[in-house]
């Protein structure tokens, strides 16, 4: 608890000196994503993962992340992106996500990263409901980098993950 | 400097249980007629621990909380108070309630203050009350007013403040120096105060060779300008109170006298202050001094469920004996070592070094065995974790239902996994309040039966075989094989000429709705017991015997593995998936043919054995694993598992053979999944899951009503 | 820096001390009770002691009786904490050689501060 409470304090005062953040973008069906830095825990390669029974299909499995059982998570599928297959190319973004006081490891699968981006907190705009092909509860915000559109994604929203019952059949 | 406190909370609310456990015990092994001083002593320093400990950290209630019973208790050690059985039930309720309101700190919940309140109280009126008979104290002493942070109250209110500094006359007695007060210090601290001067009178400096370089035989007049109150001034020689004379004088303005504000000498210990006194009084006017049975209506009732494990037994952190990390520290410089030499080999391997290869592999696996051996052992407790809390619970039942009952305890240095500790704790006082209850008889009863008037109830735990073992023995009037036979045909359970063993008969009472008491008392519940410890043991990998003998007593033996967290698994092929299935489930695997089963309509399918049929749960379908064209049980294996005391039959493709599995949790990334108890990493370092059995029986039954009903 | 041994028998109570002088750059050594504190420090002569009072085994009091009369110890400052603002603890303390005190509850600040008076 006391490294939270440390953590949060030091972003705080990141934020507030620079008013910088940085996001790690990646795309997807030609659209660019970013999710805040500070949750990437490493990238890693596609690899096959023990499929798990009876939970929603975009939960592709687990894996092995040095000693602990880390999900996979399709996040086309998450965002009902059509489904493509994995290649060598096939990315794994390994992320911190937070759930009340937990602290959970989860994998998900994009089609590439792209960048690490700096973006201006103030430039951050609020999502607009303007019919994304991702759900806006995912969404932290947009903003714009070179003239592209980046989604910023709200990591721990993305990863939370839903009761079972809704998804057995 | 700004410190995060909340670092310390952990350790803190640790420290803070510990505390509490042993102020438990200790109040239990409090012989009232016979005050061990030490007993006592060790009591207060837990409440005198955890109110220093909680006023520091800011959790303020707490330390409110137990200040009461620290000036309960410090009376008690000082001799001012006797020690009563009323007050030390009051002490022993206040515990738990204490240890109640900490682990709602902890969890970030809301104190009950109700509860709180109650017990303040309750031990308000036990200090306010003149115990046991004792002679009246003056009044409880002047500690149950709120501690002050220094004792300058006396000063006076109306020169806080002068205009323009002041004067000190600083004559210390010859053994300041020897309290490593250094006046040099104290005149510097003074000068960061304001403007100051000093002058020094050595007329009092003996000749050279009279001269003890140990005595300080210096006096200073000093002065300080400036905006400055005189409790600054006083703070600076509060250490020396007592060991010199001191004056000090405002500055004033020519021609105006202001008479000498304060002279420090040792300070006479002033009779209680007015405020704490009229609280008291008013306590005592409701509850009426010195009447017994008033101060015993004030005793809130033990909860019921005080013996429940704490929350806090949960925590995720542990403590280890040095002794073990350090093996294990010898141990990872063994591997290191071999790790290097197998380096070197590799460098420049030839064929002639193979044997060299060879032992140096076979040594990294005996480390490597060694050291999970070594890891699992941090992770042993000792079961006293668990036995500690049952003298408090037998004590209260025994007293409730009065009967006289020793409890002995043995083995408690046993050790067990963690996991194993936190989870047997309900089980185990679920069967103790059996014991007690049903098992040993009333006093009368034992001297009319020629037994001693205490029964004895003996926990006892060792290990056997990779198993620990966890007796509950006692002396009582046993189980009577005929009324459990009769009581189970009459409810239904049995058909009535079943002939059955003393060991059949007796698991009668782990039987759903079975239960022995002829009433129903609060003590051991309605009957919903035994069936369900059963289960719980069995759950964690166990079994349960008893053994009984009428009018001798009652031993039932709990086997427990040591370890949760490294199980022996049968791993099996379902498609191209892995799954363990614990071998402590399986009772056999059977290649089927086709003749041995039976379609039940719309139940799914079954198939006989040994006259008995057997439900088949197909796990291809329950967990929706594409076949290897192996469509038909009879061209599969059918593990036959045991799920409280029912058989069913696990349809997998393949055995691949038994093995040892690392537990890992599925739950700590991911979430809980149905028919899954864990995962494990297997050889090649991909993820095998672990079956749950009972869990996945419930799941494919739910499944087959849900498709039976479409 | 001065080194400083810190006695406490609560352990929260003693790493908190231990991490505010050592982030005050002190040196910091722990000691668990009077016992284990009498011994660390005829290993290693500390400039300051901070006692714990109410401790098992041998008591702040009589950890501080037995330092002063320690050669190594004769003026070197030590500090009880104490919960027991009571005069008679104090006087006991001082009797027994003890420098000052500092009343819990208290935070890193005043741990600080008062340290400083003795020290530097």
């Amino acid at each position: 608890m006391a490294q939270e409470i440390k953590n949060s304090s030091d972003q705080n005062r990141y934020h507030k000196e620079i008013d910088a953040v940085q996001y790690l973008s990646f795309t997807m069906e030609n659209e660019e994503y970013g999710v805040d830095i500070l949750r990437v825990q490493e990238i890693r390669s596609w690899e096959p993962v023990s499929r798990v029974p009876n939970v929603p299909y975009y939960e592709k499995g687990v894996v092995n992340l040095r000693g602990s059982i880390v999900p996979i998570i399709d996040l086309r599928e998450r965002f009902d992106l059509k489904f493509s297959d994995y290649t060598p190319l096939t990315v794994v973004v390994v992320l911190q996500t937070r759930d009340g006081n937990r602290t959970r490891t989860m994998g998900v699968v994009v089609d590439a990263v792209s960048d690490v981006i700096t973006i201006d907190k103030n430039k951050i705009q609020k999502a607009p409901d303007f019919g994304s092909k991702v759900s806006n509860e995912f969404i932290a915000g947009l903003t714009s980098v070179n003239e592209r559109m980046v989604i910023l994604l709200d990591v721990d929203k993305l990863l939370k993950l839903e009761e079972l019952e809704n998804h057995n059949n | 400097m700004s410190i995060d406190m909340s670092q310390f909370h952990q350790v803190f609310f640790e420290e803070c249980f510990e505390g509490l456990d042993a102020m438990e015990s200790g109040l239990l092994n409090l012989d009232t007629g016979d005050i061990d001083a030490e007993m006592i002593n060790t009591i207060f320093r837990g409440a005198h621990s955890i109110k220093g400990g909680s006023g520091t950290f800011g959790f303020h209630d707490v330390a409110d909380f137990t200040h009461v019973m620290e000036t309960l208790l410090d009376e008690m050690r000082d001799g001012r108070r006797k020690v009563t059985q009323p007050a030390v039930d009051v002490l022993l309720g206040s515990v738990d309630c204490l240890r109640t309101m900490l682990t709602s700190i902890q969890e970030g919940e809301s104190v009950d203050q109700a509860a709180v309140e109650k017990y303040k109280h309750a031990l308000e009126v036990q200090l306010s009350g003149a115990a046991g008979g004792a002679p009246a104290p003056e009044q409880p002493s002047s500690r149950t007013e709120p501690e002050k942070a220094d004792d300058e109250v006396v000063a006076s209110e109306a020169y806080e403040m002068p205009e323009q500094g002041w004067k000190i006359a600083f004559c210390p007695y010859l053994d300041l120096l020897k309290t490593g007060n250094d006046p040099v210090r104290m005149f510097r601290e003074l000068a960061e105060l304001g403007d100051y001067s000093v002058s020094v009178n050595a007329r009092d400096v003996p000749g050279l060779f009279e001269l003890d370089p140990e005595e300080c035989n210096l006096s200073w007049t000093l002065q300080i300008k400036g905006d400055i109150s005189l409790q600054e001034v006083n703070e600076v020689f509060s250490w020396v109170e007592g060991d010199c004379e001191l004056d000090i004088q405002p500055l004033t303005k020519p021609g105006k006298t202001v008479p000498a504000v304060k002279k420090i000498e040792p300070e006479p210990i002033l009779p209680e202050t007015g405020a704490a006194k009229t609280e008291l009084d008013e306590t005592e006017a409701k509850t009426g001094t010195g009447n017994p049975e008033s101060i015993k209506q004030s005793i809130p009732q033990p909860d019921n469920d005080q013996t429940k494990s704490p929350k806090s037994s949960g925590s995720n952190s542990i403590r280890v004996d040095t002794a073990k990390i350090d093996a294990l520290i010898d141990l990872v410089g063994e591997v290191v070592i071999t790790q290097s030499m197998l380096g070197l080999i590799s460098e420049n391997f030839t064929m002639d070094q193979l044997e060299q290869l060879k032992r140096g592999l076979s040594q990294l696996e005996r480390h490597t065995r060694d050291m999970q051996q070594s890891v699992m052992n941090i992770r042993m407790l000792p079961i006293s974790f668990v036995f500690s809390r049952f003298p408090r619970l037998v004590h209260d039942i025994s007293a409730k239902l009065g009967k006289k009952i020793e409890l002995k305890l043995v083995g408690e240095n046993t050790e067990v996994d963690k996991a194993v500790v936190e989870l047997i704790n309900d089980p185990l006082v679920h069967l103790i309040r059996n014991s007690l209850d049903h098992g040993i008889e009333m006093p009368a009863d034992r001297l009319a039966e020629g037994k001693p008037e205490t029964g004895t109830i003996e926990l006892n735990a060792y290990h056997r075989g990779g198993h620990i073992v966890i007796e509950i023995i006692d002396d009582g009037r046993g189980l009577d094989r005929n009324k459990l036979i009769a009581k189970a045909v009459e409810k239904g359970l049995i058909a009535e000429n079943s002939l059955l063993s003393d060991k059949q008969a007796f698991e009668l009472i782990f039987m759903p709705g079975f239960s022995t008491a002829e009433s129903i008392t609060d003590i051991s519940g309605r009957g919903v017991g035994m069936d369900v410890v059963r289960k719980n043991i069995q759950a964690l990998g166990g079994n349960i015997e008893i053994i009984s003998q009428l009018g001798k007593g009652t031993t039932i033996s709990i086997h427990l593995p040591l370890t949760l967290a490294i199980i022996d698994g049968q791993s099996v092929a379902v498609g191209d998936e892995i799954y363990i299935v614990p071998l402590v489930s399986i009772i056999e695997s059977i290649n089927v043919t086709e003749k041995m089963l039976n379609k039940i309509a719309g139940k799914g399918e079954a198939f006989k054995l040994r006259n008995q049929y057997i439900p088949i749960i197909r796990m291809h379908e329950v967990f929706n694993v594409p076949p290897k064209d192996k469509s038909k049980p009879s061209e599969g294996v059918i593990v036959v598992v045991e799920r409280q005391g029912a058989l069913c039959g696990l349809f997998v493709d393949e055995l691949l053979g038994p093995q040892q599995v690392v537990v890992k949790s599925l739950e700590a990334n991911y979430r809980r999944v149905e028919g899954i108890s864990g995962a494990t990493i297997l050889g090649d370092g991909s993820v095998a899951l672990i079956l749950d059995v009972p869990g996945l029986v419930r799941y494919s039954n739910r499944q087959t009503q849900l498709s039976s009903a479409a | 820096m001065a080194s400083i041994l810190a006695v406490d028998d609560s352990a929260s109570m003693r790493k908190m001390v231990a991490f505010t002088l050592k982030g005050a750059g002190y040196e910091v050594e722990e000691a668990v009770d009077g016992v284990d504190a009498l011994t660390k420090a005829q290993i290693k002569k500390f400039d300051c002691i901070v006692t714990d009072v109410n401790m098992p085994n041998k008591d702040g009091i009589a950890l501080i009786r037995d330092l002063r009369s320690l050669p190594d110890y004769k003026y070197i400052p030590m500090l009880m904490l104490t919960t027991e603002s009571g005069i008679e603890k104090k006087q006991e303390g001082k009797a027994a050689g003890a420098t000052g005190w500092i009343v819990k509850p208290f935070d890193p600040e005043q741990l600080l501060r008062t340290l400083k008076k003795v020290l530097g």
